[in-house]
């Protein structure tokens, strides 16, 4: 597992086991998160890769029965976030993440973007104004909806709601960014912009993503990680797993004989 | 602006206190709630012990507190309870499977489903005085254990429909398919499948709706029910040939929850008694039907699996 | 049934003659009667709700129209007191309507506060466990006869309240009210329970995933989504309050008395009618009249707050 991209390292799992009650979801991860750089799971489903995306944020957490084997550290203060002993919210307000659907709040697109800020106690108006903006136009979102922040996020269309979710999580500038299958319920169009808003994203965050979309992960991402049965099978550079990938099962996937 | 470790870490301080506050309030709620209850009915229990003999259910009320009893009350409720799953049963689940299974999609069907939410709401009250209205005059039933029963039929007809709709609504689509494909009528769809597998669900909203009308006072009192009965009406069953008669059905009456609120509303000490075990054999009714009811519930929930 | 057995063998056995095709099809006729006329009753079951409440709003108002040739409805409404009964008589509604907002106002002081925690506790931070075993119990609480409430409020509240307010009369809005309050929780917290589960889980992870608390998430977002069925509990809510009856007949006392004061003792609309009812009320006399104007008013005021919860329902509508 070498990678020819020079890069620091802003996250690791090591051997990570995941349990939901006594299935056994994830066996034995260990692959690298580099900093400022997309790194993308993909597998058939079923494999695990959404399951391990959560392991990120402690999303676990929240249904009762689950349970974490092994390590992730986070750099620089390299601490394993899946410790009983560190706080979710902590691990939640560093780490966020984006989901498979679009799930606005029923608020305005401007009380959206504000959410992450006022759960930290932010509620100095000229702060949440400013930060609101340039999540939004991060989000590449400004334009289209400057106009109109105190409508009620529901009006916007499809790929709008899933830019503003991105806005919502750019807000409170994490250190990773998590994305769930991102474009999944989304059209061609809408899918193209957030693909290239990753693209853009990419040099200021750390990226991890889902997708069940193997061009998408070989447009976007830097490295890839193909999982299969709760296995890391291969990870490597995108551009070595997509053109000469090391196991025979990897190039199985990738050209389609399964998944 | 990346917030320090030990920043994020006294921030989320703050906020859990607010977590553990809630959670603490939440369940003196839930306590108080729960424990004032408990302890009323406890009180409830203590005090109406010792008239719980034998002989209060086999007595006629009285004016000597303890020879007291309930016999006419607990007959009449029966009786009552009779005329309102007679009439309430047949009229809700039909209206149920019309809506369910038969009405089209126009105004009408709006039109009768608005009203049944909104008949849910009316207060009791108001349907004691239609009945005296309708049941006692304009239709001539009088003061008897017909009014009653109809009135009683009408309060709890909504909680029929409702119910009936729910597990009529849980029966899946494809079910309905596979009969029609074998050439069923819609109605030996609905009778020959429909009915049969909802039937334990539609059983659950008649026994909900039976228990809330047997505690129901308001609307009896209303009617005209009597408050002090020491006879029991015509027997339904006869010796003779064709061993039912329906004389019952016009016959004065009292029912449970009356015959409590009469005992409560004297003064003196001793009827507080009586009126305290009315009220722990009216609590035990209904909340034996309900436990039965929800018992049925959580294992039709548990068992069936579309 | 029979007929389905019949024509299964009928296609298993052999391929049917013409004749046999012919003599099955002329069920036809009298099946589709027999549809016609099942469909019809259905309907006509259906139906008997609607009129219900045709009969329900032609009763209060053709037996209130007798009433209202002793009074006027300005002076009805305007009155300050009500003794329909007496030689001298007054036809003033608002000592009973007074008598109805303080109890319901005492109810839900008590209900929706203590309702709306019980819900909000259950749905996002009471264990799996503790839920599936209070839910049922809350159930139960909701179904207890509102004549043992009645008997609680006068025999064991009002002498608890008497230790602390000694000047407390023996019937008092206040203990009426409390009891009242206790009475409607389980139906506020359950309706709003429901309300909340039905906030889709993907919201709740929007919130978390953004570094929520359960607390922040249950405020922020789960009841803002579930504003319109929360707001429709809090209307059931004050429907049972405004109605209840016997509660009031038995700890607030009969006496129609225009006050604001949770203390004293009044009459509310539903505990006039039940007096009145409780005596001999022959029909067509005052007393006959006046419940029915009484009731009238009644259902007026329920009606006004489930159109207002209409209101909220329509504005509010959940779209996760």
């Amino acid at each position: 597992m070498s990678a020819s991209v020079q890069a620091t390292l802003k996250a690791e799992a090591k051997d990570l086991n995941f349990y939901y009650g006594d299935f056994k979801a994830l066996k034995g991860i260990s692959i690298p998160v580099h900093d400022k750089k997309i790194t993308a799971l993909i597998g058939p489903s079923g494999c695990g890769k959404s399951t391990f995306l959560r392991c990120f944020n402690r999303m676990h957490d929240l249904y009762p029965g689950n349970r974490y084997e092994g390590e992730i550290t986070l750099n620089p203060d390299n601490v394993n976030i899946l410790s009983p002993k560190v706080d979710p919210i902590e691990v939640r307000m560093r780490i966020s993440m984006v989901f498979q659907k679009p799930n606005p709040f029923p608020k305005s697109i401007f009380e959206n973007v504000a959410y992450g800020l006022r759960v930290r106690g932010i509620n100095k108006r000229s702060v949440l104004e400013e930060k609101v903006e340039v999540a939004l136009q991060n989000a590449a979102l400004w334009n289209e909806v400057k106009d109109r922040l105190h409508d009620l996020a529901f009006n916007l269309s499809g790929g709008q709601q899933q830019r503003l979710c991105i806005a919502r999580a750019l807000a409170i500038d994490p250190e990773i960014m998590l994305f769930d299958e991102p474009t999944s319920a989304l059209d061609p169009i809408a899918t193209a912009s957030i693909e290239e808003l990753m693209d853009e994203l990419k040099d200021r965050f750390t990226i991890l993503i889902v997708t069940h979309n193997m061009q998408q992960a070989a447009r976007v991402s830097d490295f890839t990680a193909f999982m299969y049965l709760g296995e890391v099978v291969e990870y490597n550079d995108t551009k070595k797993i997509f053109t000469n990938p090391d196991k025979q099962q990897t190039e199985d996937y990738i050209t389609g004989r399964f998944g | 602006m990346q917030q320090s470790v030990a920043e994020i870490r006294r921030l989320i301080a703050r906020h859990k206190f607010w977590d553990y506050a809630f959670a603490i309030v939440g369940m003196i709620c839930l306590m108080v709630g729960i424990l004032v209850l408990l302890s009323l009915f406890a009180d409830l229990a203590r005090t109406g012990a010792p008239r719980l003999t034998p002989a209060f259910f086999t007595s006629f009320p009285s004016r000597m507190a303890e020879e007291a009893g309930i016999l006419s009350a607990w007959v009449g409720s029966v009786l009552v309870m009779v005329v309102t799953a007679c009439a309430a049963v047949p009229l809700g689940v039909a209206a149920a499977i019309y809506l369910e299974e038969y009405a089209p999609k126009n105004w009408m069907t709006a039109i009768i489903e608005i009203n049944v939410t909104n008949l849910a709401g009316v207060p009791s009250i108001v349907y004691g005085l239609l009945a005296l209205g309708l049941f006692v005059y304009i239709l001539g039933f009088g003061q008897s254990i017909l009014s009653a029963g109809l009135t009683l039929a009408l309060l709890i007809l909504p909680v029929v429909i409702v119910a009936t709709r729910e597990s009529l609504r849980a029966v899946p689509g494809s079910i309905r398919e596979a009969a029609y494909a074998l050439g069923a009528t819609r109605w030996q769809m609905v009778s020959d499948h429909v009915l049969p597998y909802s039937s334990a669900g539609i059983m659950t909203g008649i026994i909900m709706g039976l228990s809330r009308a047997i505690g129901e006072t308001a609307p009896i009192i209303t009617i005209g029910a009597l408050t002090f009965i020491a006879f029991l009406p015509n027997s339904p069953i006869s010796p003779e040939f064709p061993f039912v008669n329906a004389k019952w059905l016009m016959d004065p009456f009292t029912v449970m929850p009356i015959q409590m609120f009469n005992w409560t509303s004297r003064p003196e000490e001793e009827f507080q008694l009586n009126a305290a075990a009315a009220g722990v054999v009216l609590l035990a009714m209904t909340l034996a039907m309900n436990a039965v009811a929800i018992y049925l519930r959580y294992r039709i929930r548990k068992k069936i699996k579309w | 049934m029979n007929r389905t057995t019949k024509d299964t063998t009928l296609g298993i056995m052999e391929c049917p003659t013409v004749s046999e095709t012919n003599s099955r099809l002329s069920h036809k006729q009298g099946r589709i009667i027999k549809e016609r006329v099942i469909e019809t009753l259905l309907f006509l079951a259906a139906l008997s709700s609607v009129a219900t409440t045709f009969a329900i709003v032609f009763i209060l108002v053709y037996e209130s129209i007798p009433f209202f040739q002793h009074t006027t409805v300005l002076n009805f409404l305007t009155d300050t007191e009500w003794t329909p009964l007496f030689d001298e008589a007054r036809y003033g509604i608002m000592p009973l309507v007074a008598g109805t907002l303080v109890t319901t106002g005492v109810a839900l002081t008590v209900a929706i506060p203590m309702g709306t925690i019980i819900a909000i506790y259950l749905s996002e931070f009471a264990p799996h466990r503790v839920r599936e075993t209070v839910k049922p119990f809350l159930e139960l609480l909701g179904a207890v006869p509102t004549v043992v409430f009645g008997y609680f409020a006068l025999v064991v509240v009002t002498p608890l309240l008497q230790k602390i307010y000694p000047d407390l009369p023996g019937f008092n809005m206040l203990s009426a009210g409390l009891v009242m309050g206790i009475m409607i929780i389980p139906y506020v917290s359950s309706v709003s329970e429901d309300a909340m589960r039905a906030v889709p889980m993907h919201l709740r992870e929007g919130s978390y995933a953004m570094g929520a608390t359960r607390f922040q998430t249950a405020v922020r977002v789960v009841v803002p989504s579930a504003f319109s069925g929360i707001a429709a509990a809090f209307i059931l809510g004050i429907s049972r309050a405004v109605g209840e009856t016997m509660i009031v007949a038995v700890a607030a006392g009969m006496q129609p008395n225009l006050t604001w004061k949770a203390t004293e003792s009044a009459a509310t609309i539903s505990a006039f009618i039940v007096q009145v009812a409780l005596g001999d009320l022959p029909h067509g006399s005052i007393g006959y009249q006046s419940i029915f104007a009484a009731g009238l008013t009644l259902m007026l005021m329920t009606l006004v707050f489930n159109i207002i919860g209409f209101w909220l329902k329509k504005r509010f509508r959940e779209e996760y």
